[in-house]
């Protein structure tokens, strides 16, 4: 059946089946940074904005996308870039496969709750899997960001 | 794999309960869970355009949309302040945020999961359902029924006066519970459920007073309750479970070391 729908700002209309996932499509798109980790809903790896809303993209048929705005970390540069140079420099990740379901579910939080506690940020991000960095570097280096920012050091 | 031949967006409860009659049909919800089944579907029935995501406040009950996400329900500031944050309390640890931000209230309680923190936490505030075509029955009742074909619309939390705790083990802090409790104290009864048994949740009712202590409440629960085993628990370790949750659940409702 046909879809459209706007990727990262772009009206696009194709063709899918049924039973296509949402991942799948936006990979097929160009847009890398969404990766299948689990394919089971609980490792947050797939992590896309439709309609602003953070989604598991392995869980979404793309037909039900039809109609709505997907946003990828491709559609999101100008505003993750600071986020994720600045993670870089403190060191806050290792092998960086979790990193763009990690950045966008951050970049969600911080739209909804510009100022987290330590355990907002722990309970937001509960469903981003990390198998290296045992998260307590992603949690330093989001307390570092935000301390930077409300001292104007960015 | 889940396969699915044909994608129905119903523009009517009608179009939908007719379609999901078919052999092999499924309507759906969040699909998170369907899509972890290996199953073909001839049609899949999203009841996305027919207006059932939302919370409506009535006065004296909540009218909960099929397709109202889970985030949707922990968030509200209503449902937070009227049932004393018990909802959030029992849905924050499913999974992420993202994942709540899929799964709906609909899907939660149609499928009735042996593992649903949901059903446990609506059984224990008098939840009903609403059914179409046939309509509205209590959330135990539906518990009971099988093979419903029918389309399921919304959730009614009726509001009364209520003192609220929600307690559940997991072996890991985002799995699923290996057991979870909910008690719900009212000016004339006090409601204990208890969920991921790993069956449906069930519910006891108990006088508002004069039940016992928080202690013996939860023995005669834990002896009556029906267990089983599965990869995350035993049901002797569900049992002793039971014992110490309803425990601590009855505590925090009658205010801890109180006797009810």
């Amino acid at each position: 059946m046909e879809i459209t729908l706007t990727l990262n700002g772009r009206r696009i209309t194709a063709s899918v089946a049924a039973d296509t996932v949402l991942l799948d499509f936006l990979r097929a798109h160009g847009c890398a940074s969404v990766k299948c980790g689990c394919e089971t809903s609980g490792c947050g790896l797939c992590t896309v904005f439709l309609d602003d809303t953070p989604v598991l993209s392995c869980s979404v048929l793309a037909v039900r996308a039809d109609g709505h705005r997907v946003t990828t970390l491709e559609g999101l540069e100008a505003e993750a870039s600071e986020f994720v140079t600045f993670i870089a420099d403190q060191g806050a990740e290792q092998c960086g496969f979790c990193n763009p379901g990690f950045v966008m579910n951050t970049i969600a939080l911080l739209r909804e709750n510009p100022d987290p506690t330590d355990e907002e940020i722990r309970a937001y991000l509960a469903g981003n899997l990390c198998r290296c960095s045992g998260y307590e570097g992603q949690t330093r280096g989001i307390r570092a960001y935000l301390n930077a920012k409300k001292e104007g050091r960015l | 794999m889940l396969t699915i031949d044909r994608y129905l967006r119903a523009s009517s409860l009608e179009e939908a309960y007719e379609a999901a009659q078919k052999k092999n049909s499924a309507v759906l919800g969040g699909m998170l869970w369907l899509r972890l089944s290996h199953r073909h579907v001839s049609t899949a029935i999203d009841l996305s355009a027919l207006g059932l995501c939302g919370v409506e406040d009535l006065g004296d009950r909540y009218r909960i949309g099929a397709y109202t996400t889970l985030r949707m329900l922990e968030t509200h500031e209503g449902l937070h302040r009227d049932f004393g944050g018990v909802i959030g309390d029992a849905l924050r640890d499913i999974v992420g945020v993202q994942f709540r931000n899929l799964a709906t209230v609909g899907g939660s309680v149609f499928g009735r999961f042996g593992f649903s923190d949901v059903v446990t936490v609506f059984l224990a505030l008098g939840a009903s359902v609403e059914l179409y075509p046939s309509g509205t029955v209590s959330l135990e009742t539906f518990c009971g029924m099988r093979g419903v074909k029918d389309i399921l619309t919304h959730v009614i939390l009726p509001k009364r006066q209520v003192r609220t705790a929600y307690r559940a083990m997991r072996n890991t802090a985002t799995d699923f519970p290996s057991l979870n409790v909910c008690a719900v104290l009212a000016e004339d009864a006090l409601t204990v459920t208890v969920g991921a048994r790993p069956l449906c949740a069930v519910a006891y009712r108990l006088p508002a007073a004069g039940a016992g202590t928080a202690e013996e409440i939860a023995e005669k629960i834990a002896k009556e309750t029906v267990f089983a085993s599965n990869s995350r628990a035993s049901e002797t370790y569900r049992r002793h479970l039971c014992r110490v949750l309803v425990a601590r659940a009855v505590d925090d409702v009658y205010g801890k070391g109180g006797e009810s």
